[in-house]
């Protein structure tokens, strides 16, 4: 009995100093930029007690945040849901396609390295490589030089430069990035499919085609949807790509959620208004934080 | 069918094949050069002098062979990379050691120490895990403001510390359950102590798993510029991806320093990425597949 207790107790001083850590950075934390998000003004302690207001004037009265009244609708949040569809489509769509073709080459290795290699750099130097190939200068952007090669009409055009262009410039980079991790992904469970379902369905006259989408697909869900969730995180919580190549510019044109928390904060110096974005960030976040935990739950009934 | 009709239709087939062949390399090579003219063109520019880069692309002068390393000389001495540099591994070393050393110690008892509240404990780092460190920043950084850890490399430690903790107990905990129960067992019979069988038996055993963990926050921490930006406010402190940053700010179209500057910064994960790609790839699918 004696002996019983003191390991139970014991198995408190593993986790102690792991839990006052994850207290201090992030449960606590949490709780208090709930409580900032109920203050205005300037100045990094807030006084001023406003109530919702910052909300509101986040979700009716901020052209940058959500403008609705005009087609197409813009603002931060509407180009998150942007960098969500074509951000986490892109990525798992050439991840998936490089997985599944890769793996009927002799090069396959290098394929996957090339790809995966933008992992492994920072987000800062892969915003110094965009702004470079996406440059309007004519010896500079390789981007304007292949379109300029191909349409001699055509003038450079300055991707990052124009309203109308920016957030797809800025999603096509960080698709350039994320591709490896989906690829990767994707590329070690469609190796670990049973190859003999695969052979049979072809047996029985499907080809490739039918027996990538009726066969090896849904055979690949939980990967798929495990990536899909990681890049949706990824596109909620994205920064340091938006703030280096654009600093959310031309005019607040390529502001996304993630990014105008920091700008409204630490340029801005609005301490509430900032901490309100971060909280509508991380309501947005929920629902994946719940999935999360119902997956994690349903294995561990499994084990 | 004749043996004429069959022998067509068999050429027909392999024409098929060899269009769909045709096909899968132009679609992977397109790609994977997709993947690598970016960096590739940039890597060209930084051994190009500031007149070459204005008066041609880069791509017009693969060939011409006028390299130089002065850009490199230049960004690491007149721009101050060599000691971004520096402080980038100052940052970086403890900020990848502490974490593994705390998470795997949280890691341990999650995973084989019976006590109450353990399953909750561990779908609350499942939940921190996906908590965006904006919600964070505020408070974090008045509470360094108030015990004097702002712009000091301990107060940054213990940030990278914190925040890679989640995913640093996440990783050991799925990999420590998985090892055999047995073992457990008879050291416990042979009457080991929950310490002995986590420092004879768990880490031993661990140390791919350690591996992997150790790579990815080494690199996450090198390549780290918001948390660098936000709590170490110190320019003689600053690691890589700020001076790039700084330079961007003061030089943005001197080419021939920002893409030097650039491959210095990334000069460290491209060499553990390419030494130790294998971890790399084993935790990414570790976290998926267990996940």
């Amino acid at each position: 009995m004696l002996t019983r207790a003191r390991r139970r107790s014991g198995a408190w001083l593993y986790i102690i100093p792991a839990g006052i850590l994850l207290i201090a950075f992030l449960v606590y934390p949490v709780v208090r930029t709930l409580w900032l998000s109920f203050f205005g003004g300037l100045g990094f302690n807030p006084t001023e007690f406003v109530g919702l207001d910052n909300y509101i004037r986040l979700l009716t009265n901020d052209r940058l945040f959500l403008k609705l009244d005009e087609l197409p609708p813009s603002g931060a949040m509407i180009n998150t849901v942007l960098w969500i569809v074509l951000f986490t489509s892109g990525s798992l769509g050439i991840g998936m396609l490089v997985a599944v073709l890769a793996d009927k080459v002799r090069y396959e290795p290098i394929v996957k390295a090339a790809i995966f290699l933008p992992m492994v750099i920072s987000a800062t130097a892969a915003s110094v490589i965009f702004r470079f190939v996406y440059s309007p200068d004519r010896t500079i952007g390789v981007l304007n030089a292949v379109l300029t090669g191909i349409f001699p009409d055509l003038e450079p055009v300055p991707w990052l430069g124009r309203i109308s262009l920016v957030n797809y410039a800025v999603i096509g980079a960080g698709i350039w990035i994320f591709t490896g991790l989906a690829m990767t992904v994707l590329s070690a469970a469609y190796k670990s499919l049973d190859k003999e379902v695969l052979e049979a369905s072809q047996v029985d006259g499907a080809n490739a085609w039918q027996a990538f989408w009726r066969v090896s697909m849904p055979m690949m869900a939980q990967p798929i949807v495990f990536v899909a969730i990681y890049l949706i995180i990824t596109s909620l919580k994205m920064i340091d790509l938006v703030l280096v190549m654009t600093e959310g510019g031309p005019r607040g044109a390529s502001r996304i959620i993630g990014f105008t928390m920091y700008w409204e904060v630490f340029n801005n110096g609005l301490v509430g208004y900032g901490s309100a974005v971060a909280i509508i960030l991380l309501v947005l976040m929920t629902p994946v934080i719940i999935i999360q935990i119902r997956r994690v739950r349903a294995e561990q009934a499994l084990r | 069918m004749t043996t004429q009709a069959r022998r067509s239709a068999g050429i027909a087939e392999r024409l098929v094949k060899a269009t769909n062949r045709g096909v899968v390399h132009i679609v992977l090579v397109g790609l994977g050069l997709m993947w690598l003219v970016p960096t590739l063109g940039l890597f060209v520019t930084s051994l190009r002098t500031r007149p070459d880069i204005a008066a041609s692309g880069w791509w017009t002068a693969l060939f011409q062979f006028r390299y130089t390393v002065g850009n490199y000389l230049e960004v690491l001495e007149a721009r101050n990379f060599g000691g971004g540099f520096i402080n980038s591994f100052i940052i970086s070393i403890p900020s990848t050691i502490f974490p593994i050393v705390i998470g795997a110690f949280a890691a341990y008892a999650l995973a084989w120490l019976k006590f109450r509240g353990r399953d909750v404990l561990f779908l609350a780092v499942i939940a921190m895990l996906v908590v965006p460190l904006q919600t964070t920043w505020v408070p974090v950084l008045q509470m360094f403001n108030l015990f004097n850890l702002t712009g000091t490399y301990p107060g940054i430690w213990l940030a990278h510390t914190a925040y890679g903790l989640p995913f640093a107990i996440f990783l050991l905990r799925n990999f420590f359950v998985g090892l055999p129960k047995e073992l457990f067992d008879s050291a416990k019979i042979d009457g080991a102590s929950d310490l002995g069988i986590f420092f004879r038996i768990v880490v031993p055993l661990s140390v791919p798993a350690i591996a992997s963990l150790a790579i990815f926050q080494f690199t996450w921490v090198w390549n780290d510029l918001m948390n660098a930006l936000i709590f170490l406010q110190d320019p003689a402190k600053y690691p890589l991806t700020r001076s790039i940053q700084n330079l961007l700010g003061q030089f943005g179209s001197e080419w021939h320093l920002l893409a030097a500057g650039a491959f210095v910064t990334m000069s460290m994960p491209l060499l553990v990425f390419f030494s130790l790609q294998r971890y790399f790839v084993r935790g990414i699918t570790a976290g998926a597949v267990k996940g």
